[in-house]
């Protein structure tokens, strides 16, 4: 039988081939292009070759944004990801609480990124807020526009009340899915409260636990919003982070070409890390 | 090892229940003798798996004690009943080895590391799981899985009952047969007292020296397989257990006589009829004879089944099947049926004519 060529059904393609160049290659390439080339305007271009990126990984600030921001994400997912856990494996499994419990839980999770920094800006200010002014009647000094443990303290704070949310959620979700068969047989099996969260809850929340920790590393990688509205990087660069760094340099200086290598660096560590994180948590998978 | 006394056990899901309806488990006593292989069989919905969780202890009754060896336990937990239960799905620790998991019970109840190991090999041994004894235990197939489960159970010596809640509805058909006949070896080994919970009447016959028949939360008989099959204490009785199941013909009591369709029928227990309710007759296809006189019926359909036949022949406006050996001569059309008298009963509303209920 002769195969009938017909070509045309590429043509359906093209939608989501469009779709696709317009919201992920072109943007890209466009950085690419400025990340070789020199720009003094007009669209003249002159190659530059690999100077942009071999300034952005000799550049001190940007070592220093890279570190804090490695800090950050280390700690909220030390404090986000057990807690998220403990909170879930609290919530109620059955009952009209169950539905209330979401809600609550899921309340932070709606709201907006800059209302979120400005909620936490004016709830930390020493002279009005409510945590600034209850901290310094503690007898503790904070100010978190001068001092640079107040400024983290109330940035972490800040993400462990939007984000620990999501976590729950996905760990609740996946508890829910554990058949009650596995309950009972440990309480045929006579095992206590930690042996079943250890041998039953916890191998069978893995995988929403992977899912959890990649998606709360991308996000606090890429933090931006939140933190420009309540310290803007400040005092001096103390809570000046990868992203805060990046539109500095493009927006601030008009550094274009320096930007552009940055974004790219910046995108392959994001890309490194996560890759990194899954295969470490899928690593017994293969065995 | 213990006796299990069931005295009026009743149970319910909703918190405060009205009528008899709300009641999953209807008033129910039963002794278990221990060492016994029993078996609790009925449809899906009947309240076996309630009853079986009332024992267990993983279910606390609404009304009514449950008694091991004469020790109230209903309000024990599972735990200080020390049972052990095999589950409809294979229950395994994914992240421990074989070994790991058998070994789990034990390990929760302080026993010494160096004994653990003696009674891990000897269940394994008895499971043939040696071989697998160190690999992880997801990596195994569903069969293999079961076993762990039971081997959980088995290898604490002193559990008072083991439970099986319907354990081979995942297992391929040709395995089942073979993790059945090792549930009877092993029965017969260890001489525990053990509970299958089924709906699968040749699941509950080969395994269990007695059976507990269930529908609707009701114990409706409880007996040895040939009781079940000759004299079924209810019609349900009849249709749920035999291939095919009874047949039951309605019937009214005229002059010491049952008589069917006009024509007067012998029946075994008819001194104890007393012509109240619904009069029903009841007997199983294997009782039921081609004669040259007696009910007129019209043959329907024949179906082989092997070895013998199954007849299903139309008359005075029922069914009634029979089963006719090989190389017996299948008649056309119309015929005259006979019924074994010592394996004909009578029925009221139900239930056997003369039962003690």
């Amino acid at each position: 039988m002769n195969k009938t060529l017909n070509n045309k059904a590429w043509w359906l393609v093209l939608p989501v081939f469009l779709m696709v160049a317009f919201n992920a290659l072109l943007p890209l390439m466009t950085v690419v292009n400025y990340s070789i080339q020199e720009t003094f305007g007009n669209n003249e271009f002159f190659w530059s070759g690999t100077t942009w990126f071999e300034q952005i990984l000799h550049d001190g600030e940007f070592h220093a944004s890279l570190k804090r921001q490695l800090i950050f994400t280390g700690l909220i997912l030390l404090i986000e990801v057990p807690l998220g856990l403990v909170i879930a494996l609290c919530m109620p499994r059955n009952g009209p609480w169950v539905s209330v419990c979401l809600v609550l839980v899921a309340l932070p999770l709606l709201v907006p990124w800059n209302v979120v920094g400005s909620m936490w800006n004016i709830m930390a200010l020493p002279d009005i807020g409510l945590l600034g002014k209850g901290i310094n009647a503690l007898g503790i000094t904070f100010n978190y526009t001068r001092q640079p443990i107040s400024a983290w303290f109330t940035v972490v704070l800040m993400d462990v009340w939007h984000w620990t949310s999501l976590v729950v959620l996905l760990c609740y979700a996946g508890l829910v899915a554990i058949p009650d068969a596995y309950y009972q047989a440990a309480k045929v099996d006579g095992a206590r409260p930690w042996a079943v969260f250890r041998y039953i809850q916890l191998p069978r929340l893995k995988h929403v636990l992977t899912i959890a920790i990649l998606l709360r590393f991308m996000d606090s990688f890429m933090i931006y919003t939140e933190v420009i509205v309540l310290t803007g990087g400040g005092p001096g660069s103390t809570t000046k982070f990868l992203s805060i760094d990046l539109v500095q340099k493009a927006l601030g200086g008009f550094d274009l070409g320096p930007a552009a290598a940055f974004s790219i660096v910046y995108f392959l560590i994001i890309l490194f890390l996560s890759w990194l994180f899954y295969t470490l948590m899928m690593r017994e998978e293969a065995k | 090892m213990a006796e299990i006394r069931i005295e009026n056990l009743r149970h319910s899901y909703s918190a405060n229940p009205q009528s008899d309806e709300d009641f999953a488990l209807k008033r129910l006593s039963i002794t278990w003798q221990d060492g016994g292989a029993y078996a609790l069989l009925g449809p899906s919905g009947c309240g076996k798996t309630t009853l079986l969780n009332l024992i267990s202890g993983l279910l606390t009754p609404t009304e009514g004690k449950i008694l091991f060896d004469g020790k109230d336990v209903s309000n024990a937990s599972p735990e200080e009943r020390n049972i052990a239960q095999v589950f409809q799905f294979p229950v395994i620790y994914d992240t421990m080895t074989v070994y790991d998991n058998l070994a789990f019970p034990l390990r929760n109840r302080g026993v010494p590391e160096g004994e653990i190991k003696i009674r891990v090999a000897e269940i394994a041994d008895m499971l043939e799981l040696t071989k697998t004894l160190h690999k992880r235990a997801s990596g195994l197939t569903a069969d293999g899985k079961q076993k762990i489960s039971l081997g959980r159970g088995l290898v604490r010596p002193d559990v008072n009952v083991i439970m099986f809640d319907e354990p081979l509805t995942v297992i391929d058909p040709h395995l089942k047969w073979q993790l059945r006949s090792k549930l009877k070896e092993l029965h017969l080994r260890t001489k525990r007292t053990m509970i299958y919970v089924t709906h699968d009447q040749t699941e509950a016959l080969t395994f269990a020296d007695q059976v507990v028949v269930m529908n609707l939360g009701e114990v409706v008989q409880a007996g040895t397989p040939i009781e079940l099959f000759e004299r079924p204490q209810h019609t349900f009785v009849g249709h749920f257990i035999g291939s095919p199941g009874m047949n039951v013909l309605p019937c009214e009591v005229r002059g010491g006589k049952a008589v069917f369709a006009g024509m007067p029928v012998d029946v075994a227990n008819i001194q104890s009829a007393g012509n109240r309710g619904r009069m029903e007759i009841g007997v199983r296809p294997e009782f039921v004879s081609i004669a040259r006189a007696g009910i007129s019926a019209d043959v329907v359909r024949v179906a082989d089944a092997g070895r013998y036949r199954i007849v299903e022949t139309r008359s005075h406006g029922h069914t009634i099947k029979l089963l006719l050996k090989e190389g017996e001569e299948v008649p056309q059309s119309t015929t005259f049926l006979a019924f074994d008298p010592s394996h004909t009963q009578i029925y009221e509303d139900g239930w056997i004519a003369g039962a003690h209920r």
